[in-house]
């Protein structure tokens, strides 16, 4: 097929120009130029933070280009807003749900447009019959009149596709709309997208199964670190180009693995199951294993289980079941203070929520964990206990003007090294790490990644959760995937990235373990 | 990088960054020191008699009180919590600490035909553990059956006050003089002694007062307090035992409470049910007054005290001025809520030297 053939049958309804989108630290789109064709599946690839959702920010209006033009059917345009680009019916599905759970699904549906008489009185009985054909549009036995808090995640997600449909969109985006369906919503949504593509909606498609996208996607632009690495027809795209054109030649700054000798087990669990509140389990019978000395990288999308296993090991779950072992004897404190004292510390996802007392100063949040090494009887020395966090703030170079300020004040690369020392004070065995580079910028990544690999040959095993392919390829002496709260795929380290990607890509047949 | 000077930043925050910060911010750091100073200066030139000693005992006498229920206060609020019921507590404990003076423990109904008399010191010690008694059933309620600060104390606040009331079907335990057969005689000292010229209310005062101090920051206990106001669910996963830190900051109010549920009984010879009404309000202004966030994680016992003498300068000065007391109430109000707004000023102005001092 011949570009001019596929123009005429997809016309290009926006197209950007040179699209730049700078964040105060980090340039997130270098001059993109992006076609989005009516009629057809526009499919969006890239890795975590290449650019994917901020592109579409972009389109659906809730941001604004720094530089570069956007032309809506060949007439520039600028969306002011997200209101103003949805009346010029572009209609985006974030990633992350947007709904009032203590709503009814049909409010939910008609929230900032409701259907009213006179502009005052609001007609529930036309939202709840518009809402019930939308349901029945995507196959879904849902009542409009119950409250979305009620629903599973999955339906949940229908309903906020539905909330886009129901603006009659020209142009929809969906963000990684498939990470919480099961396989039959899955094929419902495809359907539903194949009906829309026929009356010419043109649909931007983002996700992470690459599978998935090589079915529904019509075309096919990569991203990675801002830039568009490719841009085609999918015909004739297989997996190894997509991954190719995502990971590149060139890669981040990794420190080199140390050759070290592994250590005995230090830590190891069995069968963690959790019970999902949705049915069926969130973690489901993980079992896995971590040597002194060892990086394991955990690998898996969105919603894998990874992190609900790191709060199971943390005690976080008192309704989860399963056996944990430090250095071969079981663990059986059932608080946090108990396994912290046993040699487990973590690093938890999110920073600001889970990791820091913002409003404590550096010193108190350094000292937190530890505080009974400076404790004698009730006395707490604050003399050796400001000693010892100028010695970890050496320790881990965490830059600061002073101990005694807020947190807060850190940049996010000092604050997660803060978190990390923290951890590191109450001298654990196994370290656990969720995302420990989200949100910092690349110099203090490397250090990060460089300060993981000091400490694994120091003898300290470390299991750290990412959903970065590049990352867990190049950091872990061994890689672990999860799906559907299931370990799928066990690699050593060198492993090829497509195997490591499927293995993470549910509704595949299980991964053989190496 | 910066250099790191432990040993010169082993003093508080305030005493670490103050050399650093404009003078503006080091006047809004004393503010209620300055408030203090200035309230009491006006009373000084404008009520007569207001500086003699007499009158400054009585002043001290009453703050005690209140800054007693502050302390306890101070520590719930920084843990993030709210405790309504201590003006209850106050009631019940007076009614309990008049019912053993008078009755000590009525064994007849179980056919022994006599009672139990209790001495002094036996007769602070029941209180006192009915107080914490009180306390720890609001950390129940708070940690393991999920209700809200607001609402579980709210309900103890009714409870106790119903349960005041029911001691003595509504009447007053009248001449609570003790019985020195009993050793219980010597009930008075509580709230009409004195030591080296001070009321023993005010001393207990002191003495709660630098524990509290020392405990706040001195201990880990201390330390703990502040993470979980600060950020409950970070201190949960840094090892802090979230749930015994709120047991314990509610049985320490508690107990500060029957302090004060002690002292009133004994000062006035006389325990009535209604004691205590309203007092909590004091409570929460004298801490707020003092620099507690309402939000958990900041305040200071030594403000809390501040505070605390603040208010009772302020209500006993505008009294001997012979200011109306609906206009005392408005006073009140306006001083509360200045002292929030200066607070926020604070805050920002704070936010922003500490931003700047990074970038440097």
């Amino acid at each position: 097929m011949s570009q001019a053939e596929t123009s005429e049958l997809n016309p290009i309804g926006l197209s950007i120009r040179n699209g730049s989108k700078i964040y105060p630290g980090t340039q997130a789109l270098k001059n993109v130029d992006f076609d989005l064709r009516m009629g057809a599946v526009n499919v969006l690839v890239g890795e975590n933070g290449a650019g994917k959702s901020t592109l579409m920010k972009i389109i659906a209006g809730v941001e604004q280009l720094n530089g570069g033009t956007i032309e809506l059917d060949s007439k520039p345009i600028v969306f002011a807003d997200k209101s103003d680009a949805a009346r010029h019916g572009v209609g985006i599905v974030f990633q992350e749900l947007n709904l009032f759970p203590n709503l009814t699904v049909a409010e939910n549906i008609f929230v900032g447009h409701e259907r009213t008489r006179g502009g005052i009185h609001i007609d529930r009985q036309a939202q709840a019959a518009t809402a019930r054909t939308l349901m029945k549009r995507l196959e879904q036995d849902i009542d409009p009149d119950v409250t979305l808090g009620s629903l599973r995640i999955g339906q949940q997600q229908i309903v906020e596709i539905a909330k886009a449909l129901a603006e009659d969109a020209r142009i929809l985006i969906l963000d990684e709309p498939t990470s919480a369906l099961s396989a039959a919503e899955v094929e419902v949504l495809f359907r539903v997208i194949n009906d829309l593509k026929k009356q010419g909606v043109g649909i931007v498609y983002i996700s992470h199964r690459l599978e998935e996208l090589i079915r529904i996607g019509d075309y096919i632009t990569v991203l990675r670190d801002g830039v568009i690495t490719g841009s085609r027809t999918m015909k004739g795209v297989d997996i190894p180009w997509i991954v190719a054109n995502m990971i590149g030649s060139a890669s981040k700054e990794f420190p080199k693995t140390v050759d070290h000798n592994l250590g005995d087990e230090v830590f190891r669990v069995e069968g963690i199951c959790l019970p999902s509140p949705a049915g069926g389990y969130a973690v489901d019978h993980m079992s896995l294993s971590v040597r002194a000395g060892e990086i394991v990288g955990l690998y898996g999308l969105m919603g894998a289980g990874r992190s609900e296993l790191l709060e199971c090991i943390m005690a976080q779950h008192p309704n989860s079941s399963g056996q944990l072992f430090v250095s071969g004897k079981p663990l059986r404190e059932k608080s946090v203070a108990g396994r912290i004292r046993r040699g487990l510390a973590l690093i938890p996802e999110d920073r600001k929520r889970d990791g820091l007392v913002q409003i404590m100063t550096i010193r108190e949040n350094l000292t937190l964990s530890s505080l009974h090494d400076f404790t004698r009887g009730f006395h707490l020395s604050l003399r050796s206990e400001a000693a010892k966090a100028a010695e970890f703030v050496k320790r881990m170079a965490i830059k600061i003007a002073s101990l005694e300020h807020p947190v807060s004040s850190l940049s996010g690369g000092n604050q997660q090294k803060v978190v990390i020392g923290k951890a590191l004070m109450t001298k654990p065995k196994i370290l656990l790490m969720d995302e420990p580079s989200r949100g910092i910028d690349i110099g203090a990544k490397a250090e990060i990644f460089r300060t993981m690999r000091r400490l694994a040959a120091d003898g300290l095993g470390i299991l750290f959760v990412t959903s970065d392919l590049e990352e867990v390829l190049a950091l872990s002496d061994r890689i672990l995937v999860m799906a559907n709260g299931r370990l799928t795929g066990q690699f050593p380290a060198g492993a090829n990235a497509s195997d490591v990607i499927s293995a993470a890509t549910p509704n595949l047949n299980r991964v053989e373990t190496t | 990088m910066s250099s790191i000077d432990a040993s010169g930043n082993v003093k508080t925050v305030i005493g670490g960054s103050r050399s650093r910060t404009s003078a503006l911010l080091m006047l809004l750091h004393m503010r209620t020191f300055v408030a203090l100073i200035l309230v009491f200066a006006f009373f000084a030139f404008a009520a007569p008699n207001f500086l003699t000693t007499g009158n400054m005992l009585i002043i001290s006498k009453h703050v005690a009180l209140n800054a007693l229920l502050a302390i306890g206060m101070t520590f719930v609020i920084i843990a993030g919590g709210i405790d309504l019921s201590v003006g209850s507590i106050v009631g019940l404990c007076a009614m309990v600490a008049g019912y053993l003076v008078l009755y000590g423990i009525d064994l007849n109904f179980l056919g022994f035909g006599y009672s139990i008399q209790f001495n002094t010191i036996e007769i602070c010690l029941i209180v006192l553990v009915a107080g914490i008694f009180i306390g720890w059933i609001n950390g129940l309620l708070i940690t393991k059956l999920n209700v809200a600060p607001f609402i579980a104390t709210l309900g103890t606040l009714y409870v106790a006050r119903g349960a005041a009331l029911l001691f003595s079907d509504g009447r007053t335990f009248p001449n609570l003089a003790g019985n020195a057969d009993y050793g219980s005689n010597t009930f008075r000292i509580i709230g009409s002694g004195t030591f080296l010229g001070l009321p023993v209310s005010v001393w207990i005062m002191v003495v709660v007062a630098l524990a509290a101090a020392y405990l706040a920051t001195r201990t880990p206990l201390g330390r703990h307090i502040y993470a979980v106001g600060g950020n409950e669910r970070g201190a949960a996963l840094s090892g802090v035992r979230v749930d015994r830190i709120k047991l314990f900051v509610y049985m320490f109010s508690g107990l500060c409470a029957a302090l004060v549920g002690l002292i009133i009984s004994s000062q006035l010879q006389a325990s009535h049910p209604a004691t205590g009404e309203t007092f909590e309000l004091n409570a929460i202004a004298a801490a707020v007054l003092g620099g507690t966030s309402m939000s958990g994680g900041r305040g200071r016992i030594g403000g809390t005290i501040v505070g605390a003498f603040v208010i009772g300068i302020l209500a006993d000065g505008l009294i001997m001025m012979g200011v109306s007391s609906f206009w005392q109430t408005v006073i009140k109000g306006l001083v509360i809520i200045a002292a929030v707004v200066v607070d926020q000023i604070q805050q920002k102005l704070q936010a922003r030297v500490v931003l700047q001092q990074n970038v440097n």
